[in-house]
């Protein structure tokens, strides 16, 4: 359980650390993906630029019609930032439920999703909420949906050289009621399934629902299918249980030594059908 | 690399490889012996310490992170030859068995009421989610986590 | 000054804070990896990634040339070293020869291969990677089950059917009974494997000093002198040149309690390299390396008349026991067999093991060793047996127990209890519980289709090993007291506590009796040149049989202490309390410092007297004692996912006589936790290759703060005759009580599906399952 040797450099600015990841360092923020697989000897980068002393990429601020949230805002940071709480309250509760008090102190929203371990918690949320990643190379930004970020088990869409400068998160609208619910696998605390909800209704009518799914595959996504069963109903038990049927309809789900893929599958289905109910508990 | 850390109120310099876990420096190069290696996955938290005021797994983190940070391990918390209420309440309570895990366990039941006064019995073992004690049930260290509360209250 | 010294109140009883937890609590305790050497190098072993492969060759070349590294070391440097010990016989074992390092053939992952022994750790780590080992892997097998097969892969190409031994042991006449029943319930139990999960895992320093032909070897152990005596046999070094060191050990559970490969090896690697070594066993090793426990496989039958009365009992016990025997592997399922009959009166039982050979770490003595099994058996038989004669389990305990008149009872499988109410604990858990009224809640919640259970165990266990004839090692302890010039108190214990508290129970035995402040006194323990031997600290025996060598010693030194204080006061008629000597007649007194000055300056003796205040006693016990108890589970279980949510648990045990009663409510706690852990969610899981694939505290669950209930811990007191303080043990107790209890309470709650048995670890993925298949 002891790293292989590194070089390790702090630097000053995003750009002498954009330089540094352009010649082949990896970045490192809090550390707690990254640190326990080199412990493991399951990565050994050469070089780590250390990104959690940037200034300019630790921030959670309100902006237009946007929560911006800096790559190394930690989950205690989102978990308790009134702006996150206030604006966009499903991300917060969310944050609350990754790994434990020591590591939301240490661990970042940006190290998170960088990392994209298909059971963690992040995922789910940004899904729902139709979240946006900035990602900076030394010569380029580009903003990418989380749709297309998170590709595959511990694939991203970042390109080498390129780091997560911040999360861009819709401001909630009012009335939208949120809810995340996991089942945390006992000894790791990861969610076997974690379901993430937005509903909005209008008229009595539902006319907004997000549903964003952790746990349950190689990546998160949204169920397009139990969203769109879910629209312009008035939201009762039956017709949530109809829409929460389809979480997980056409999707390969994992199977390992926590959860089968059946048992997982009829998780989803259950959690679904709680986070809609809490969800809609919640909505104006 | 050379690193200037500020470990239980004293000043520490020292050149260390970049690979050096937090808990390796604190414990072999500094000397102490408070905090615990109990699983080195970050998971049972016996190595927690506190960094700039947050709780943290000193087993995930280089020391090089380190370098500028006010760390406080559970040596640091008594004042004094006072100890701190955290430590008081385990003894009283009867928090601690074998003890390995008794460092880090006050350190996170420190975080608790530090960031909130009047926890309730599910909020203490939520809090205690990141630590993993084998010998006593929790019951006593919840128990202590409370009477600490109580007395910082009083 | 006479004053300061005198006590009015009695400590034992009393719920006071522990003596050893200053240290603790501010992290200045000394556990092994704390302690640190001029010169001292460390080592890291490497490992065996397959569990089974023959090694074609194992080249060393490059790690030994990797700069900081100064020695490796494979199974050919250490061929000489003796074999890992087995203390237990069974007529007929096949005893595997257990090198410390592999020679030709591993036979589990993690089987130690090679040493490497550098600077630091982290060059260790590094060498590590560079040794290159070609293997020819073969098939493996790590289910006794499947290793019981035709045609299955030989553990050890030697005996290929797999079976270390077989073991019969029958009482009474169990044909006669069968014959005789109304009813027979079979069931298959399962006990699964499991990780003890020390917090501090194991580790060694060895310091050998060649010009006193000395070697120091501290270990985090469990037995600190029964490892001295069998590393130095190992070693081929008189053992009066080895010194083992207990120092503060961050918990056991019984996976201390043995004597292994590292320990040896790093006395090899310190006598070869003359330099201090220390090796700290990863997490991850631990997981692979040291024992686990249970890995039971039960065949069950009971033979009862129609009223609930039962007649017999069958048991067949398949074992797994891994790859070797390490200390007391095979011994372990034959405490089942001592344990079948539970708390009932049945004098008809029979009993069969095979002990069978896998590609695991072996299994071996975790908290409850073999009473755990026999219990979780026995309290689910009888709940089977309840459900097909549609009887309350409460009522056919109470039907069946052996009654408080019976005792001293002699049991069927040879035992004699030596005490016991059986009855007074559970009706204690039941009124605690309300029991009528929460059954009526149930069938109101039953009718509302909410799956909701109570269940209960009703359990006895072996403690205070025990006699020396019935244990391995000899089971007597041994106590030194000795008071010094000045009238300071040292307590010298063979026990070796490791958070069980001794210093805190043995130092209130010896203020009371002393009748000096608990302040005065000092407990020693754990370092073999410093107490006179010992057995160590497990089976719930520390203080039934050691804390009784204390209370000995502690009679031997006030009957010299009254002999010197008669001549200072110029009086036979004296009498000794409170720390004082006192002239019956004149009420003249002298202090215990008085009398320790007089006793070391010796200017005068008493007749046939020595010199000094010091007296030890090797406490033999005359038997075990048995500690009994009753446990209530309440459960809640989800029908949409089959989590299980425990609403209430009350522990009502009877451990004899209490000391300290914060002590003891910290035993049962954290023994419930380790049966609950294993009632839903530990398990060590190996796939069909051997692999252990719950090789993290990230995999395996151990229960955390939030997993637990709150605890309702309460007691009933039938003191022991065995000892005279009247204790029995309780280290184990909450662990033999509890997983029954769950299992019971959550069959319960599924009975209305037509459940009637449920093996552990009771994952919400069985019970849903179990839901889902009523449903279709």
């Amino acid at each position: 359980m002891i790293p292989q040797a590194f070089d390790y450099t702090a630097p000053k600015s995003l750009d002498e650390a954009l330089g540094l990841l352009a010649k082949g360092a990896k970045p490192l923020a809090g550390g707690m993906s990254l640190i326990p697989m080199m412990k493991l000897r399951l990565a050994a980068p050469d070089h780590l630029v250390d990104l959690r002393r940037l200034k300019d990429l630790n921030y959670i601020r309100e902006q237009g019609a946007a929560v911006h949230i800096g790559a190394t805002a930690t989950h205690y940071d989102v978990e308790n930032s009134a702006v996150v709480r206030g604006k966009c309250p499903l991300l917060a509760e969310t944050a609350a439920h990754i790994g434990d008090v020591q590591v939301r102190n240490m661990g970042t929203i940006g190290g998170s999703i960088a990392h994209n371990d298909p059971s963690a918690d992040y995922p789910a949320a940004l899904q729902a909420l139709e979240a946006k990643v900035v990602l900076k190379g030394a010569k380029s930004e580009r903003t990418v949906s989380v749709a297309d970020f998170f590709v595959d088990t511990f694939t991203t869409a970042l390109e080498p050289g390129e780091i997560i400068r911040e999360v861009i998160v819709p401001v909630e609208d009012s009335g939208t009621g949120t809810s995340y619910q996991k089942v945390a696998q006992p000894a790791s605390g990861f969610a076997i399934v974690g379901i993430a909800v937005r509903v909005r209704k209008s008229g009595g009518k539902i006319g907004m629902a997000r549903i964003g799914v952790t746990g349950l595959a190689n990546r998160s996504y949204r169920a397009a299918a139990a969203e769109k069963a879910l629209e312009g109903k008035a939201g009762s038990a039956t017709e949530i249980q109809n829409a929460a049927s389809l979480v997980a309809e056409r999707v390969d789900v994992n199977s390992d030594l926590h959860a089968s893929a059946d048992y997982r599958r009829h998780l989803a289905v259950v959690y679904a059908a709680r986070a809609l109910m809490a969800a809609l508990a919640r909505s104006a | 690399m050379n690193i200037t850390t500020h470990i239980n109120g004293k000043s520490y310099s020292h050149d260390v490889e970049p690979r050096l876990l937090l808990i390796h420096y604190l414990r072999e190069v500094v000397g102490l012996t408070g905090p615990h290696i109990g699983c080195e996955t970050s998971l049972c938290g016996a190595c927690t310490v506190e960094l700039n005021g947050k709780a943290v797994k000193s087993c995930t983190m280089f020391a090089v992170q380190a370098d500028g940070a006010n760390v406080v391990t559970i040596e640091g918390l008594a004042s004094n030859g006072k100890l701190h209420a955290m430590q008081e309440a385990f003894w009283n309570e009867h928090g601690a068995q074998c003890g390995f895990c008794t460092p880090g366990m006050i350190m996170a039941s420190k975080q608790i009421i530090d960031r909130n006064p009047n926890p309730t019995e599910e909020e203490i073992r939520h809090g205690l989610e990141g630590n993993i004690c084998r010998c006593t049930g929790y019951q006593h260290i919840v128990n202590a986590v409370k009477a600490a509360a109580k007395a910082a209250g009083v | 000054m006479a004053t300061t010294i005198t006590k009015p109140e009695t400590l034992v009883g009393k719920r006071i804070r522990r003596r050893e937890d200053p240290r603790l609590i501010t992290g200045t305790a000394t556990y092994v990896d704390d302690i640190k050497m001029p010169g001292m190098h460390y080592a890291t072993i490497v490992r065996s990634p397959h569990a089974a492969a023959r090694i074609r060759s194992i080249n060393t070349k490059k790690a030994a040339a990797h700069k900081g590294v100064i020695a490796v070391f494979t199974g050919k440097d250490t061929q000489k070293v003796g074999p890992v010990p087995c203390g237990a016989s069974l007529p007929g074992l096949r005893v595997p020869h257990h090198h410390i390092l592999a020679m030709d053939r591993v036979y589990f992952a993690g089987h130690p291969v090679a040493v490497v022994v550098a600077t630091d750790r982290y060059v260790a780590a590094d060498a590590a990677d560079l040794i290159e080992v070609d293997w020819d892997v073969l098939p493996a097998v790590a289910d006794p089950e499947k290793a019981l097969a035709k045609g299955a892969p030989a553990v050890h190409p030697e005996w290929p059917d797999n079976v270390a031994f077989n073991y019969h042991q029958e009482g009474g006449n169990v044909e006669k009974a069968f014959s005789e029943a109304d009813v027979v319930v079979k069931q298959r139990i399962t006990s699964q494997r499991l990780i003890p999960t020390a917090m501090e895992t194991r580790g060694v320093v060895a310091d050998w000093r060649p010009a006193d032909r000395q070697l120091n070897l501290y270990s985090s152990t469990q037995i600190p002198h029964l490892m001295r005596t069998l590393v130095a046999q190992m070693l081929g070094l008189e053992e009066n040149r080895l010194r083992v060191v207990a120092p503060e050990v961050g918990g056991g559970f019984g996976s201390k309690l043995n004597v292994y490969a590292e320990e040896a090896l790093m006395g090899f690697v310190a006598m070869k390299i003359q330099q201090p070594v220390k090796w700290i066993e990863s997490r991850r090793e631990n997981f692979l390396c040291t024992i686990h426990g249970r890995g039971h496989v039960d065949h069950y039958e009971v033979a009862a008349k129609r009223d609930g009365t039962i007649l017999g009992i069958k048991l067949h016990i398949i074992q797994d026991l891994g790859a070797y025997h390490q200390l007391l592997t095979p011994a372990i399922p034959t405490l089942s067999v001592l344990m079948m009959p539970g708390l009932y009166k049945t004098q008809n039982v029979r009993a069969d093991i095979v002990g069978v050979f896998t590609n695991c770490v072996p299994t071996d003595a975790y908290r409850g060793a073999g009473r755990p099994e026999a219990t979780h058996g026995i309290e689910r038989m009888v709940d089977v047996l309840a459900a097909e004669l549609k009887m309350d389990p409460a009522e056919i305990r109470l039907k069946n127990f052996v009654t408080k008149e019976q005792f001293p009872f002699p049991t069927a499988t040879g035992l004699t209890y030596d005490s016991g109410d059986y009855a007074a604990p559970l009706k204690k858990a039941l009124d605690i519980v309300d029991y009528q009224n929460l059954r009526n809640e149930q069938a109101q919640a039953r009718k509302q289709g909410k799956l909701m259970g109570i269940g209960m165990s009703t359990y006895g266990e072996i403690c205070a090993f025990g006699p020396s004839p019935a244990t391995p090692a000899g089971g007597w302890e041994s106590a030194t007291v000795k008071i010094d010039p000045t009238g300071k108190v040292t307590v010298m214990t063979g026990a070796s506590p490791h958070g069980q508290g001794e210093e805190t129970t043995f130092a209130q035995i010896a203020a009371d009796e002393l009748g000096v402040n608990i302040d005065d006194i000092l407990v020693l323990h754990g370092d073999t040149a410093v107490v006179q031997y010992g057995i160590g600290t497990f089976g719930s025996r520390s203080t039934a049989v050691g804390g009784t060598a204390v209370y000995f010693a502690l009679q031997d030194l006030k009957a010299k202490i009254k002999k010197f204080g008669a001549m200072l006061l110029g009086s036979d008629d004296v009498s000794f309390s409170g720390g004082q000597v006192i002239c019956n007649k004149t009420g003249k007194s002298k202090s215990i410092q008085e009398i320790a000055a007089a006793s070391y300056r010796a200017m005068k003796l008493p007749p046939n007297t020595e010199p000094g205040l010091i007296s030890t006693h090797f406490w033999e016990p005359p038997n075990f004692t048995f500690p009994f108890g009753a446990h209530i589970v309440v459960t809640d279980v989800d029908r949409d996912t089959g989590a299980v949510a425990v609403r209430r648990y009350v522990a009502v045990d009877d451990c004899g006589n209490i000391l300290n009663p914060l002590i003891v409510d910290g035993q049962i706690h954290g023994g419930v936790a380790q049966g609950l852990g294993q009632a839903l969610w530990e398990q060590a899981v190996y796939d069909d290759n051997g692999q252990l694939v719950t090789g993290e505290l990230m995999d395996y669950a151990v229960p955390k703060a939030h997993m637990m209930p709150r605890i309702e811990s309460d007691h009933t007191t039938t003191p022991t005759s065995v000892n005279p303080l009247g204790v029995k043990g309780v280290g184990e107790a909450g662990t033999i009580g509890c997983s029954p209890a769950v299992v019971n309470s959550v069959v319960d709650a599924l009975a209305p599906l037509g459940v009637k048995h449920l093996d552990m670890p009771m994952t919400p993925e069985t019970i849903w399952k179990l839901i889902a298949r009523s449903k279709s």
